[in-house]
């Protein structure tokens, strides 16, 4: 964890973009590690070839199309860094009321969670309550998510397609 | 032994702020385009940490029956989460997509020289 806040600091002050991106895709498959820690094998597998692996390439491939790889100089702001340190502090306080790490009787255990894993085997027949809640239990969620993941598609393609292609028709006027 | 183990749950969240408020940071301060767009994802990654740790339970395994294990960790976190990652990435796509866009028609990615060039036209 103490590796991930160093990353993450060392991402603020990167002004190259390239090595930005690599830091950042670091950042996920420590994030990953972390996860497998904490018993969350699924996120960790998705974390790992969607944060570290897909997102590296659409950001590769984005800094390949705006051809710039340096930003420009980092000035001192400190208005968001008050904001941030005073948000962050008061976050900090509200842990107070949080269950200790670990506990098993935190409120969010209490739930459906229980029911969910001691009912999955004879209800669905799936050992691995994850694939089994995603697909079955809350199969609505998992429609809705596909639904954003292809808005989300129609909307890069839209966005790269018509700029194309509005941009040439701007040359060719301009070329009359 | 409870002491260290608050402790321990303490400096969880603690880390966790910590990288949202870097997150938050880099998203406000940074000017460059690409790099608040990174900031928004360490932001989001922040909130899986700040949903998968209470899931987390001490002497329990990952959330697949088994007849070796009676303790399991609390899988709907994690359901959760894995949709959470997936529409993240969406929207980084989606939001990258509008920087290359920008950038045909500024060219530029930093926010105060497109704030300029509006001012000027």
């Amino acid at each position: 964890m103490t590796l991930l806040a160093v990353v993450t600091v060392a991402i603020i002050y990167q002004r190259s973009l390239f090595g930005v991106v690599i830091l950042a895709s670091m950042y996920s498959f420590l994030m990953a590690t972390l996860l497998v820690v904490l018993d969350a094998v699924d996120v960790a597998m998705t974390e790992a070839s969607v944060g570290a692996g897909v997102s590296t390439v659409f950001l590769l491939a984005a800094l390949h199309l705006i051809k710039t790889t340096e930003m420009g100089p980092i000035r001192r702001h400190t208005v968001p860094l008050l904001v941030a340190i005073g948000t962050g502090a008061v976050l900090v306080w509200g842990t107070n009321l949080l269950p200790p790490f670990g506990s098993p009787d935190g409120v969010i255990h209490g739930h459906v969670a229980p029911r969910y894993i001691a009912d999955t085997i004879r209800e669905t027949n799936v050992p691995n309550v994850v694939t089994s809640v995603l697909a079955d239990y809350r199969g609505y969620d998992t429609l809705g998510e596909t639904t954003v993941i292809f808005t989300a598609g129609i909307g890069v393609m839209l966005l790269l397609r018509g700029g194309r292609r509005r941009g040439r028709a701007a040359e060719e006027k301009a070329s009359k | 032994m409870s002491a260290l183990a608050e402790l321990v749950g303490r400096y969880n969240y603690v880390i966790t702020i910590f990288l949202m408020m870097a997150g938050l940071y880099i998203v406000v301060a940074r000017g460059n385009l690409v790099k608040k767009l990174i900031g928004l994802s360490i932001f989001q990654t922040s909130v899986y940490l700040l949903y998968i740790e209470p899931g987390k339970i001490v002497g329990g395994t990952a959330p697949i029956i088994d007849p070796a294990f009676t303790v399991y960790s609390n899988p709907l976190p994690h359901v959760l989460i894995l949709t959470a990652i997936v529409v993240g990435v969406a929207t980084l796509a989606l939001g990258l997509a509008l920087v290359v866009r920008i950038n045909e028609a500024y060219g530029t990615t930093e926010e105060d020289e497109i704030l300029g060039k509006d001012r000027e036209a």
